[in-house]
């Protein structure tokens, strides 16, 4: 059992995105909002939660979900 | 002269065709459409239940379902060993990943064109050597747009699609001297289960079917009837083409 920490899942989240500074991604990141946000960043993160988590979740999840925590929320509740 | 109406060249009386993946989507589409221009049909996939479900949708009599998993070699064999001689083979089955490149894994590619590339390459081979496709037979290879990169994140499966692409041109040559015909066609995006609840959102596919000339993604009998010209007799001079249909969503 894979034991998720908030802190790491956000700093995972912020490993896919090459501009925005790490320093600005916080659970309650509105990550539609960011500038470099992108459907491309969408995937990375996806894929991000199989390598990590070992968890699939799909595209209507990162699009549903508002800020980072609410992702964390969905995969927490499937890891 | 007067009109007749029975004259159809694009007619599959007489013919036998096999079809993979024709439990859904595309596959389904092209079992049943065949099977309405006179075709008898042997539909082959992983579920039984949903063979049967596009067995009741079909017309006519005399076809069979080969229930097998294309992806094993023991699945192409169970397949090849039970199919009747054939007239057509639409190699359809298929399947997706999207992912950015930075995550490819090995075990992703092995998946991806085991299924899309090497299963239809093992598939015409054993064919082939167990003699169960006629002269003036026809090979379709269901590919994609895909293979043409059009797709952010899909890069496997449109490698795979291209790969297969490219083998058609070597089974339209090899084949020739029997009169056997090998074709792709190339799909956009079409309402099928391939392209629902995957990586791409609800919200970001009727975002890109707006970008469609023809305002709509395809239907699975707009695919289903020009694999229908490409096995029959209508198409008797091509081999070795392309075939896009796609809403001319690559119209530059």
């Amino acid at each position: 059992m894979i034991i998720m920490e908030l802190n790491e899942f956000v700093a995972h989240f912020a490993e896919q995105f090459e501009e925005t500074d790490a320093s600005v991604f916080t659970p309650e990141t509105k990550y539609h909002d960011l500038e470099e946000w992108s459907s491309l960043i969408g995937l990375s993160i996806i894929a991000m939660v199989d390598d990590e988590y070992d968890v699939l979740i799909k595209g209507n999840d990162v699009k549903n979900s508002v800020t980072i925590e609410d992702l964390f929320n969905i995969v927490k509740e499937r890891v | 002269m007067n009109f007749d109406p029975t004259y159809n060249p694009f007619s599959l009386v007489g013919k036998t065709i096999l079809i993979t993946g024709a439990s859904s989507g595309i596959g389904r589409a092209t079992a049943i459409e065949c099977s309405k221009l006179g075709a008898i049909c042997i539909i082959t996939g992983r579920n039984e239940e949903r063979l049967n479900e596009t067995l009741t949708q079909m017309a006519g009599d005399g076809h069979q379902i080969i229930v097998a998993d294309i992806s094993t070699q023991e699945g192409i064999d169970v397949l090849v060993e039970q199919s009747p001689v054939i007239d057509g083979l639409v190699n359809n089955a298929g399947i997706v990943k999207e992912k950015p490149i930075r995550f490819y894994k090995q075990s992703d590619l092995d998946i991806i064109f085991q299924t899309n590339t090497f299963s239809p390459m093992l598939i015409v081979k054993e064919i082939l050597k167990k003699k169960k496709i006629n002269d003036n037979g026809a090979v379709v290879f269901v590919s994609s747009l895909a293979a043409f990169g059009s797709t952010l994140g899909n890069g496997i499966y449109g490698s795979s699609k291209a790969a297969l692409m490219a083998y058609m041109h070597y089974c339209a040559r090899e084949l020739a001297a029997k009169n056997i015909r090998a074709n792709s066609i190339h799909p956009g995006m079409v309402e099928t289960p391939l392209i629902r609840g995957g990586a791409y959102s609800e919200s970001d596919l009727q975002k890109d079917m707006l970008r469609y000339p023809l305002g709509r993604y395809g239907k699975p009998e707009d695919v289903a009837h020009a694999i229908i010209y490409l096995l029959s007799d209508a198409s008797s001079w091509v081999t070795g083409t392309s075939l896009i249909i796609d809403g001319g969503i690559s119209l530059k």
